[in-house]
Parts: C-alpha cells; structure tokens; sequence
C-alpha cells in the first residue's frame, strides 16, 4: 500500500450528489493524473460530512481543510493551488451562507453512529476494516461466546430503538432468542418514510458495513440464518452500495457458511420498498417483504414470536444497528455514560427548513432543542423570527419557542406533546403559518393511510376535511372541538402507529397556537399569507399616486378611487373593495409604486 | 427515474428474461417482479401485470392490488420529461408548492397527468433526501434546487427545445 501526502475526500451522499459531487471527483482524479500526483495524493470518495447546505464539501487532509459549495469548474484551481502549491483556495474556504459557521456545527456534536461517515470510503470493505470494522463480530464468532450475554450487554447499555418508538433493544432481541423455533429471521428498516428526514440513508450511504456486521450479530444472538434489509426504492445510492458491500462482506467470509470458523451461517439480502410510509410501521413491512399489501396486523402476536413468513423475527431500524458493533467494542457502560437518565447514546436529526445549517448532526441525548437551532443549526436565516421546530414528521409535533429548552430524550419530547419519531427535524419561522403545517401533514396521512381500519381511514379524511374549511375562512369554532373529538377516536381506535399517531401535529399545533387557529376562523386572517383564500389585496394609500392603473387592470371593478390625496402626491389615492375583489393579483402586478400589499 | 426507451418487441424479450427468473415463485417474489417490469415499460399496463399473474401463479387482483397500494407503481404512463417536485416538509416550508402551482400553470395540465403528446408529465413525491437543497425540482435524472417560480419558465423552455415542441 502507498503512503499518501494527501488525501481528497469527496461527500457523495445524495445532497452533494445532486449537486453533481460525482463530477468533482472525477474531475479530481483526472487532474491529479494530469499532475502525475496519483502516488502522492488518494482521491477518496466518502458519505455525508453532515452540512449538507453548504455542499458539494470536499475536505482535504491531513490539515482537513473544508472546501464548500464547490463546482466541477472549481477543481483544476483546487488541484494546481492547494495540492501542487500548497496555497489554500481561499473563496471557497467561506461558506456561501455568511450566516453559517462551520465550527459551531461541528462542535457540539459527538458521532457515534455516524462515526465513518466522510471519513471512510464506503465501497471499499478495508477502510471499515481499518476502523474497528467486524472487529465486534469477529471477537464473538472467534470465542463463541454465549449469545444470553451479548444480548445482556446491550440491554445494559440501555440502547433504544432509533426509529422512533423506543424500545429497548435488548429486551426486543431476548424475547427473539427466548422463542424456540428452527427458523428466524433478521431484518433492518431502512424504509425511510418521514418526509425532510435523511438519518439512515445517510449511515447507508456513507458505512454500509456497520449495519451487515450489526445484523451478523444479531441473527448470532438469536439463532437466525437470514436477514433482510427493507430499503427505500427512492434511494438508489444506498441501495448500490448497500449491495456492493453485502458482496464485498460476502467474499471476505464476514456473512455466509461457516463465519470466522464458528460453524454460524448468515446471509443478508435487500428487499426494495415500494414508496407507502405505513410500511414503516413493522408488521406492514413484513407484510410487503412478503410481496403483498403493506396492511398493518394487530399485535400480539408480536414479530419476536410471530414475524416474518410467521417465524420470529427481530426488526430494527438503521441507526439502532449502527451503534451496536461500537457498544460491544466499547462497552456497555461508556456507551450508558452518554445521555440522559432514561435515553443513552446520541440521536442523528436530519436538520431541515428555516434554519441556516441544513443538514445533518449526531448529539448526545440531553442536548437542548436551542442548542440545536440556534449553535448547530446557526440559527433562522434572513433576520427572521423562530416560531417552532417540529419533530417526529406526520406522527410528531411542534415545539414552540417557549420549550426551547427542552432536552432531547424519548421522555422529555413526549411529554411536550411531540416525539422522538426517526429524526427529522423541521425548522419554521415567522412566516410559516402552523394551520396550514398541520393541514399537510394530515394530507400526507390520508394519502398513506393503508385504509384496513376504519378510525384511521375515516378520521384522518374528515379531520383533513375541516381543515381544509379552516383555511378556505369557512371554518367554525365548533370545528376546533369536532378536530379535538376527532382525533381521540383516532388514537384510540385505530390498528397501527399511523392511526395512532396522526393527530399528534393538530393537536401540538392547537395547543401551542391556538390563537391562529381562532384567528383562521374568526377573523378569517391568516397571519403569515400562507392561507391563499384568507389573503386580502389592499393599497397604501400614502403609497399611491393616483394613476388608476390598478383600476384599469381590475376584472372585477374592486378598484374605485377616494378623496384622499396623500401627502406630496397629485391625485387622489385609490381603495379595494374587498367584497368584489376576486384575488387575481393583476393590481398588484401592475402597480409600479408598490402601494398595493397582500396580506 | 428516466424512460428507457425500448421498442415493444425489445420490451417483451426483457420482461420475458425477468419473468423466468422468478417463474413459479409466488407471491413473495411480486414486488421484485414488479419493479423490474415498471423498469422496462415505465409503467405498468394490464397485459404485463396479467403476465406477471401467469408466471407467479397469483391472481391478477392481488397483482393490481399490490400496484395500486404502493405509489412507486404506476398505471399511467409518464411523459419524456417527468417533472417531480419534492414536497417532504423540508422543501414544503420553503415554498415547494409554489413551484408545483408555477410548473402546472406552465405546462397547462395537473399533477399527476401528462401532456397530450406525452412529453411531459408532473408529479410530486414525498421527500427525495436532498433536504439541503430544498425546494427542489427533479426533472427525469436532473435535480434543480434552491428553486424560485421565477426560474420555472426558463427550465420549462429549455426543455421544450429538446424535446422539439
């Protein structure tokens, strides 16, 4: 193996991806080529560095200089300065939000379960290697060591599951090993449904090895041979190299016949999901593992006695599995030392919305919401207002100004009446209007709502339904109390978490901004023009001047002219009948003086 | 996802290949059956999910019923340019919906259509992980971002140029 002077690592997860980061690395190794520099210098291709805003990131080490929103044009000067020269590209070493600081993103941070991503080239098995990869399972394997104590390792360590329900993992994988039969199976839920959330796809992307070492483990712990990985259609770079390091893992004895020499059998394969959300939900994604309908089962039977193909089965989400093979090389109790009383480890949000640094970040469970706003997140762009930041996606809910400081643990956002949820983190501001994020919300839970029991078909339908009313101004008070009674049948009657749970964003936003909704249905105003049929043209009569142009444009003849003269103007100034006035904006369009404002 | 274009007899012989991969396997080989089919059609029509039917020994209903329950299969063809517009919460509270109103108002039909001359369709989808981009357009392969309506009419032109309209 050559010694390198430097080495170029390129994000290619799919943010800078989509920002053509698969040039830039081509470009790189073409120039560095060109250069005869390729003995000297390793162009690396890596998952997400996390602020993804500021992408396509390149990062140079061994200073680890970053280099931010960088275009394929951007590298020859890159190659020339930086790697022949020795002279940083100082214009691409500034972020291309002022607004955004790197430092600050970073430092609060610990990773854990993102430990390898940008760091690790996630198509080649040896750079897993060289970080402790498979060394967890290979400990195991080699010493044969008894599965009840694995097991109690994990239940010590107090990991719980990251897809958002929270359940301790060790106690899921002992009630598996618990069942005896000839046949179990392991899967992995990487069905990322949660729109504005990229936590798993992102470990995939950027460590697809953790997650093949992880599952070993678990099919060891509980006597299952086969796994599968339920991944999201969506994601095609996941699923590519998920696939390469299966076959990768597979050549190199780490799954298959006889690993390490135990006499364990193993073996992973992908299962592609289709784009339906309730097939996050565990029994649904059997059910389409399967290759059927993704309708929900009741529970018990639970998966552990009665899952898939009707054999025990354990699922857990991506990032549940990407912290298992650290916990078992560095122990139950530092793994526990981290966190808060009830939730251990850290947490991956997927940081997104109103906020200058869009991306994602691993904390500590404990940080506060402020920390991740306003330190990591950098704060809410443009000098705007912070309303709330919701979490957990349609089942979560909004947390408002007021809770800030929150810390983030299972408990503590529960009882603020949102969730954990997978980890979206969505951030709003001032002009965000909490009625019309509610009423998206449940349109996104009537359209996924698999339809099998009738509370969660029903309800999420006419829930929607007075919403709608609400913010088209035909709302009425008694519509709050109709959304209210609606949604405790919802989480009362229905089958699955979906049902469950869809009320969660009314109900945290009628709870912490009430006062819109009134506003919505007795003022018939939307305070943030969000609402389209509350909106209201009117004209600044100190603004206008007089010249009617407005009124020539009207369609609706809304537009006629008072006896006010504004100060220095000629003309007397016109008015808008809001009664006649049809909403069409061509006023607006036409006036010249900006007198004529919506709102 | 972008339109392989095959001709109908090129389309049998590679749905022929698939089906006798999976021949006689049943229903849990279905979902992989289908994706694949929807690759090479682009969507898919009664006679490939009657086929299908044939070859896994399921019934044709629970074949449509599995299509019309998951979004990713389509019964509608999709235009030669599929515009998407991500409409996860991320781009949503940065105004993606705007950018669906501008592309519908452009190109004159709804999301969810195509044009008459099958060049172009819209469509929306919940999320495509590019959340540090948002709002984002997706049109075929090509992924825009940072979007306002604004520069919609200039992306639409473009593509009206290749596509010769």
């Amino acid at each position: 193996m050559s010694n390198y002077r430097a080495h170029v690592l390129v994000c290619c997860g799919t943010g800078c991806t989509s920002s053509n980061s698969h040039i830039i690395m081509e470009n790189f190794s073409k120039f560095v080529a060109e250069k005869g520099l390729e003995k000297e210098i390793d162009v690396v291709k890596t998952g997400c560095f996390g602020l993804c805003a500021e992408g396509p990131i390149v990062v140079i080490y061994p200073e680890g200089t970053m280099y931010y929103r960088c275009t394929p044009e951007d590298v020859e000067e890159i190659v020339n300065e930086h790697l022949v020269k020795g002279r940083k590209v100082e214009r691409l070493l500034k972020t291309g939000n002022p607004d955004s600081n790197p430092t600050d993103f970073y430092s609060k941070q610990m990773r854990i379960a993102l430990r390898n991503c940008g760091r690790i080239n996630p198509d080649k098995i040896e750079e897993y290697i060289a970080h402790d990869g498979y060394q967890a399972l290979c400990k195991i394997l080699s010493t044969k060591r008894d599965p009840a104590e694995i097991i109690s390792e994990i239940k010590e360590s107090g990991l719980r599951g990251r897809g958002g329900g929270g359940f301790p993992t060790g106690m899921k994988w002992d009630f598996a090993a618990k069942v005896q039969n000839d046949t179990k199976y392991v899967c992995c839920n990487a069905d990322e449904g949660d729109p504005g959330a990229f936590m798993d796809r992102s470990i995939l992307e950027g460590d697809p090895h953790t997650i093949i070492e992880a599952m070993t483990i678990a099919g060891y712990c509980i006597g299952a041979h086969q796994g599968y990985v339920y991944v999201r259609a969506e994601y095609p770079i996941a699923v590519e190299r998920l696939s390469a390091a299966i076959d990768q893992a597979r050549e190199h004895g780490f799954i298959g016949q006889n690993i390490f020499n135990s006499g364990f059998d193993f073996d992973l394969d992908i299962r592609l999901g289709a784009g339906a959300f309730v097939c996050g939900e565990e029994t649904a994604l059997m059910r389409s593992i399967e290759g059927k309908r993704g309708n929900p089962t009741p529970r018990p039977p639970f998966p552990a006695v009665k899952g898939l193909f009707g054999k025990p089965t354990i699922l857990n989400n991506v990032e549940t599995y990407a912290n298992i093979p650290v916990i078992l090389n560095k122990g139950a109790k530092w793994f526990a030392s981290v966190g808060t009383e009830k939730s251990k480890g850290t947490k991956v949000f997927a940081l997104g919305g109103k906020v200058n640094n869009v991306g994602l970040l691993e904390i500590p469970m404990g940080t506060t919401v402020r920390e991740i706003v306003f330190d990591i997140g950098g704060g809410i762009p443009d000098g705007k207002k912070f309303k709330a930041v919701q979490t957990g996606g349609p089942s979560g809910g909004c947390i408002p100004a007021s809770l800030l400081d929150t810390a983030i643990d299972y408990d503590n956002l529960v009882a603020v009446g949102s969730m954990m949820g997978s980890g979206g983190m969505i951030v709003m501001d001032e002009d965000t209007c909490m009625v019309d994020i509610a009423k998206f919300f449940l349109e996104f839970t009537v359209d996924e709502s698999c339809g099998k029991c009738a509370p969660c078909r029903i309800g999420t339908k006419r829930m929607y339904e007075i919403l709608t009313r609400i913010t088209d101004g035909t709302g009425t008070l008694d519509d709050l109390q109709a959304l209210e009674d609606v949604a405790v049948s919802l989480k009362n009657g229905s089958l699955c978490a979906l049902g469950q749970t869809a009320a969660n964003p009314i109900l945290s936003t009628m709870k912490h901004f009430r006062d819109e909704y009134v506003e919505h249905v007795v003022d018939k105003k939307c305070r943030c023009g969000v609402c389209k049929d509350l909106l209201q043209y009117s004209i600044i009569k100190d603004s206008c001047i007089g010249c009617g142009m407005c009124s020539k444009v009207c369609p609706a003849d809304a537009i006629t002219r008072t006896d006010y003269i504004a100060p220095g103007k000629k003309l007397a100034a016109f008015e808008i009948d809001p009664s006649k006035c049809v909403k069409c904006g061509a006023c607006m369009e036409t006036c010249k003086f900006k007198a004529i404002v919506k709102k | 996802m972008s339109i392989i274009k095959l001709t109908p007899e090129e389309q049998a012989t590679k749905l022929e290949a698939v089906l006798s991969k999976y021949k006689g396997q049943g229903q849990k080989a279905l979902m992989s059956t289908l994706q694949q089919a929807q690759e090479i059609y682009g969507y898919l029509p009664l006679p490939v999910q009657r086929k299908v039917a044939d070859a896994l020994d399921v019934s044709v209903a629970n074949v449509y019923g599995v299509i019309s329950f998951y979004s990713f299969f389509s019964l509608k063809p999709k235009g030669e340019y599929a515009f998407n517009v991500c409409l996860g919460t991320a781009c949503y509270v940065k105004g993606s919906q705007a950018l669906l109103d501008k592309i519908e108002e452009s190109l004159g039909i709804k999301s969810g259509d195509v044009t008459e001359d099958t060049k172009f369709s819209i469509s929306s989808c919940r999320c495509v992980g590019a959340c540090g981009l948002a709002p984002v357009l997706l049109v075929n392969d090509d992924v825009y971002g940072r979007l306002t309506p604004d520069e919609i009419p200039a992306i639409i032109a473009k593509y009206k140029e290749e596509a010769n309209v």
